[in-house]
């Protein structure tokens, strides 16, 4: 039986047609949550997609952290239940405290929808595992708000820890500290990141495959839990 | 009933593009000798009496607010 992955819609996400087409294109079951949810439907693991959750209203994710459905999220993933959050998902585990740091108004201002390439800093995260560390990666962004920032001692004890999963290669798209583009908890489970994995799955609807390789991994964790 | 009010404001160390763009376009209008502008958020909320203080600081840092870029100030105003 392949181990089931959750999908969460929010009102105002985005990006669960296309997270909820790549786990299953990795060899992986989706399952749909709904953010009144007050179960997790027996998942393995969980993808917090990107969009626009409950409008961005006050801060992006600073509602979201509220839901039901997150109430669960956090509980499982003291639990080590493997995380991913993607963009806005990505917003949403840091204002939820599962990730340190905050997304901010990107430097120049502007929203920014391209693809971009990304260097591997981590592969041993349970996301990342598929990946060769070093190697680039080129997957789409699409935000107004990756700006990463945390104080000095949390960016040091982040890359002191090796919990840097990718940094932007060339140009950084958004102001963020370090070039920091995805970070992982101190256990490795929990892992967010502004660009899309899941739409980089094959070349016809993506610029490559690249993104696979995080549901990919995710599942290789379960197997071997 | 109480009113309160509570100023969100980005720490100063933070970067605040939106606050530099507005101190960008300042010039461009012809209004000069404005050196800084920062831009943060005001909350006005209508409290009962029997919300405290403490309570309020509550409510500023666990949603108003989000501290790791982010000083509130909370004050009650006069109605």
């Amino acid at each position: 039986m392949s181990a089931k992955i959750g999908i969460i819609t929010f009102p105002g996400t985005l990006d669960d047609v296309d997270a909820a087409r790549a786990v299953p294109r990795a060899g992986g079951e989706a399952v749909a949550l709904w953010h009144a949810d007050h179960d997790l439907k027996g998942v393995d693991a969980v993808v917090v997609p990107g969009g626009f959750s409950y409008g961005d209203y006050l801060r992006c994710g600073a509602i979201a952290k509220f839901a039901p459905v997150m109430t669960e999220v956090i509980d499982a993933a003291g639990k080590g239940m493997p995380v991913l959050g993607v963009c806005n998902g990505f917003q949403i585990l840091c204002e939820s405290g599962l990730l340190p740091g905050v997304l901010t108004r990107n430097a120049g201002l502007h929203y920014v929808c391209r693809d971009q390439w990304l260097k591997v800093e981590n592969n041993s995260s349970a996301w990342t595992t598929r990946f060769d560390a070093g190697a680039e990666l080129l997957i789409p962004i699409k935000h107004g708000e990756g700006n990463y920032m945390a104080d000095a001692a949390v960016l040091d004890e982040l890359e002191g820890e090796g919990r840097v999963l990718f940094r932007y290669a060339g140009d950084n798209p958004n102001g963020s500290q370090r070039d920091i583009a995805g970070i992982t908890d101190a256990r490795g489970r929990v892992a967010g990141m502004m660009p899309h994995p899941e739409h980089a799955i094959d070349p016809l609807t993506g610029p490559t495959d690249d993104g696979l390789g995080m549901f990919l991994s995710a599942l290789d964790a379960l197997v071997a839990a | 009933m109480a009113r309160v009010v509570v100023d969100v404001m980005p720490k100063q160390e933070i970067l605040d593009p939106q606050g530099q763009a507005v101190a960008n376009a300042l010039p461009r209008l012809g209004f000069d000798g404005i050196a800084e502008v920062r831009q943060g958020k005001r909350f006005e909320l209508e409290v009962g009496d029997d919300v405290d203080d403490a309570t309020l600081e509550r409510i500023a840092e666990t949603l108003l607010a989000n501290p790791v870029i982010e000083d509130f100030a909370v004050r009650r105003v006069d109605a």
